[in-house]
């Protein structure tokens, strides 16, 4: 039971907010040692570690060229772009990336997408874009709702698609487990059937609330502004 | 053939670049904090390659990336002001390039989409043409370098040190979120050894009643979401809930259909990285991208939706798995 505390350390550590590197390292090195590896194998496992999982990394690739475009413009004509579809709300168009996203994933393109190539430099600016076209300039905290659904978007899409391909990280683990633990046989694209209706739950369910947000723009951006006009009238 | 540990030697030496450029950045008042930060990440992404093919030691490694946390950890490591252009030069550049300017930014998503697609099953004098295994991570890399190309070529930029510039503007905007998903990957190693997951397994089986399937249904779909915010990922989480619950019980003792059961249980697993921190590079690293202030938004966003369907998976199970 005692190795548990590691995981409490994580808990405890995120819940009062203190840098997450640091409480991943002590959580790290706390169960390493609770569980009776030596100080050199808890080293060797954060070098392993770190040299194994170099792939989530990778996109840092891509972030000279989005910086350079971004130099040049990048967002300011995606929003241009935005503005010229005026039915294409902030929530309408956030429903068809996350739609674009989960296809994209179904059938195997799970990098196509993603936070540093398309959310940042094309789907943020096209959302706000939206939202500013209709509301004029959006506050601090409007803002930062619209992008934190941006993200949400792209990984709803992402984790609800990917599952609908055959042969998918997640699935491949599937199979692998249970036909070398228990000697069955099972087919991954029966798995894949299977993740057929939470897909489509999570197109509806997530969609349903990326609609909503056009809604919640409406009411906190007209009142915002409304507020600002009083004022501007006062004086 | 093409390997994947090129990308990440130029990934390495890119870091190593940009942490030069910190060191003669004077605007920022953490710069040899910063810089050393990034080398060492940098050097780590080289080195790294010996380890994984058992031919260097992991220790200094992991003393490197201990480092690495202390410096980020206890605040050596900041930002200098971005040198970039004003909002009215952009203005200018999309009014004077237009819709040019999305050439070079989706060469990255069409090069990832046609190596994924066709380059993989190339084969060039009796080997493949990229590395197997890692088609998509290398479509993403040599869409990058086209984009690259592409964009100087047609913005007319001769300085190499612009993109670098700017990427390092990106980087030090997200600093140490940037490691955390590696450091997260090293802790569900050390959980895994530590036989934290075993402990986990034994704590739902114990509060297991055998009688109701529908309970049974929840505690294995409930499990495999609390497990996967613990562990930040839905992969570590499986094995041990399957092996304690899914298996033995749903399959085993209730007769469930193994696909249904399986598929669904993993993506309650899935829920869980929706809402958890400790899936960093999900919820985190994006937070960072976007420049926010709350680097728990996108999981706040998240939240209902991963509740919702988290129901519909232990009703779908209930429902048609048995």
């Amino acid at each position: 039971m005692i190795v548990l505390l590691g995981v409490l350390v994580v808990v405890l550590g995120f819940a009062t907010r203190r840098n997450p590197l640091l409480v991943v390292a002590v959580a790290g090195i706390a169960t390493g040692f609770l569980g009776g590896l030596s100080p050199g194998k808890v080293l060797a496992a954060f070098g392993t570690g770190f040299a194994g999982s170099r792939a989530v990394t990778i996109f840092a690739i891509t972030l000279p060229v989005i910086g350079l475009l971004e130099r040049y413009g990048l967002q300011e004509q995606a929003r241009n772009v935005i503005a010229r579809f005026s039915k294409l709300t902030t929530g309408r168009f956030l429903t068809l990336y996350l739609g674009l996203r989960q296809i994209g994933a179904a059938v195997g393109l799970t990098n196509v997408f993603g936070p540093a190539q398309t959310v940042r430099p094309l789907a943020v600016p096209m959302a706000e874009g939206a939202a500013e076209r209709t509301y004029g300039g959006l506050p601090e905290r409007t803002r930062e709702k619209v992008r934190s659904f941006a993200a949400s978007a792209d990984n709803v899409g992402l984790f609800f698609g990917e599952d609908v391909f055959l042969a998918v990280g997640s699935i491949l683990l599937i199979t692998g487990f249970v036909n070398t633990t228990y000697g069955t046989h099972l087919e991954p694209l029966d798995l894949a059937m299977w993740a057929i209706p939470t897909a489509v739950c999570a197109f509806v369910v997530h969609g349903w609330r990326l609609l909503r947000l056009d809604r919640h723009l409406e009411r906190e951006l007209l009142t915002a502004n409304a507020a600002t006009a009083e004022v501007e009238a006062a004086q | 053939m093409i390997k994947a540990e090129w990308f990440y030697w130029l990934v390495g030496l890119s870091f190593l670049v940009m942490a030069a450029q910190m060191v003669t950045d004077r605007s920022n008042p953490k710069r040899f904090g910063t810089a050393g930060f990034w080398g060492l990440i940098g050097a780590g992404f080289i080195y790294s390659s010996w380890v994984v093919t058992g031919q260097a030691p992991a220790e200094p490694l992991g003393a490197a990336v201990l480092v690495m946390a202390a410096l980020a950890g206890f605040g050596c490591t900041g930002r200098g002001t971005p040198r970039t252009t004003t909002p009215q030069q952009r203005a200018a550049g999309a009014a004077r390039l237009g819709d040019r300017l999305f050439v070079p930014a989706l060469t990255i998503p069409v090069v990832a989409m046609v190596c994924a697609v066709g380059v993989k099953h190339l084969s060039f004098g009796g080997e493949p043409v990229l590395q197997e295994g890692s088609e998509t991570i290398l479509g993403l890399g040599l869409g990058a370098i086209a984009a690259l190309a592409i964009g100087m070529i047609m913005l007319r930029e001769k300085r190499v040190s612009v993109p670098v510039q700017s990427g390092r503007s990106l980087l030090e905007a997200m600093g140490w979120a940037m490691l955390l998903p590696q450091m997260l990957a090293t802790l569900g190693t050390i959980f895994q050894v530590s036989g934290v997951g075993a402990q986990v397994g034994r704590l739902a089986t114990s509060v297991l009643p055998k009688d109701s399937v529908y309970v049974a249904v929840v505690v294995y779909c409930v499990g495999m979401f609390l497990f996967t915010t613990v562990m930040g990922n839905a992969f570590a989480a499986f094995p041990v809930m399957t092996a304690a619950v899914g298996w033995p019980v749903l399959i085993g003792h209730f007769h469930g259909n193994p696909a249904a059961v399986l598929a669904l249980g993993m993506l309650a697993g899935f829920c869980g990285t929706l809402v958890t921190p400790m899936a960093a590079n999900f919820n985190l690293v994006p937070a960072a991208l976007l420049e926010l202030k709350d680097r728990y938004g996108p999981i706040k966003a998240q939240l209902p939706t991963a509740g919702v369907l988290l129901g519909c998976n232990i009703a779908l199970m209930s429902l048609f798995a048995f």
